[in-house]
């Protein structure tokens, strides 16, 4: 067994394991952490097909954006999370049996895929000439420009989504209003005042 | 047929298929806990994202990588759309359970 082979079981298994643990962990916090073990594990996957970008991108966004984003939100909220597992067992039976028989679908239609499809018996490209940053920088800005503008306007319109959903004014609270701030005149900021000598400013 | 010492397609999107199924699993099995139930999404865009590697390392095109990049944007930004009505509904109603979420109806 190559060495390659080994890395792939062991990421593998490592990866199916940890995602079984963000289901089923009591605690969702370990939940987030076995989630960012199943990045880190399927960014290990992407490296042996040869994608080190998506690898490298999966590990920063992933886990340094979205799983930080969920254990912040874990965090924060203060539910009782036993609660939310009451019907964990009642559900059981009826997930296990959607999830067996769609496994055992997928299983089947992607090993016919594998075995009779385009890709049957290719073997991945290894030792090309130029790096895989540099394929997909080649065509991302060319062939891909516009799902590229795309993809950063489905960011600009998340983030301006999320900012609004979570945006409260309390009141109380001195905030900024830029429009009086640019409107202020020297008449309405600034008074002259005759001071006479030895008497100072009175209210 | 390659053997079990050789990694082939079928293996990645074996992977692939079984992570998806546990997501789908965690939809069903965690149906109160709204945290768990986004979880298990990107789970499953996670094992798409496999796929379309795992098919643009064996079919030589570099499409697919670019594709998981599109897929890996749609998951960051559901993410965060997400967690941010979560943080809403917990804001009004003080837990997060699925159960009541049909108030949110306008």
């Amino acid at each position: 067994m190559g060495l390659q082979a080994i890395a792939f079981y062991v990421l593998a298994v490592v990866t199916v394991a940890s995602a079984f643990g963000v289901t089923t962990a009591r605690n969702p916090v370990h939940s987030v952490l076995f989630l960012i073990l199943t990045f880190f594990t399927a960014a290990g996957l992407f490296v042996l097909l040869g994608a080190e970008f998506l690898a490298m991108l999966l590990v920063v966004v992933y886990v340094g954006a979205v799983a930080v984003l969920f254990l912040f939100v874990v965090m924060m909220l203060d539910v009782d999370f036993a609660s939310l597992r009451a019907g964990f067992a009642r559900y059981l039976p009826i997930g296990g049996a959607v999830a067996v028989f769609l496994l055992i679908e997928m299983i089947l239609v992607s090993g016919a895929v594998a075995e009779r499809g385009a890709a049957a018996h290719v073997k991945p490209l290894s030792g090309e000439n130029i790096s895989n940053t540099e394929a997909i920088g080649r065509v991302l800005y060319t062939d891909y420009l516009y799902d590229f503008q795309i993809a950063g306007l489905v960011l600009l319109v998340a983030m301006i989504g999320a900012i609004v959903l979570t945006l409260k004014h309390r009141p109380g609270i001195k905030r900024q209003t830029v429009a009086d701030q640019t409107g202020r005149s020297v008449r309405g900021g600034l008074q002259v005042v005759q001071v006479k000598v030895g008497e100072g400013i009175a209210e | 047929m390659t053997g079990l010492s050789e990694v082939s397609l079928g293996h990645y999107l074996a992977v692939a298929a079984v992570l998806f199924t546990i997501g789908v699993f965690g939809i069903f099995a965690n149906r109160r806990n709204v945290i768990v139930i986004l979880m298990s999404v990107e789970l499953i865009l996670l094992a798409v994202n496999i796929n379309l590697v795992a098919f643009s390392a064996f079919l030589h095109q570099v499409a697919g990588q670019i594709f998981a990049m599109i897929v890996l944007t749609v998951a960051a930004a559901e993410a965060a759309v997400g967690l941010a009505i979560l943080v809403t509904f917990f804001r009004n109603r003080g837990d997060i359970s699925v159960d009541d979420a049909a108030q949110m109806k306008g």
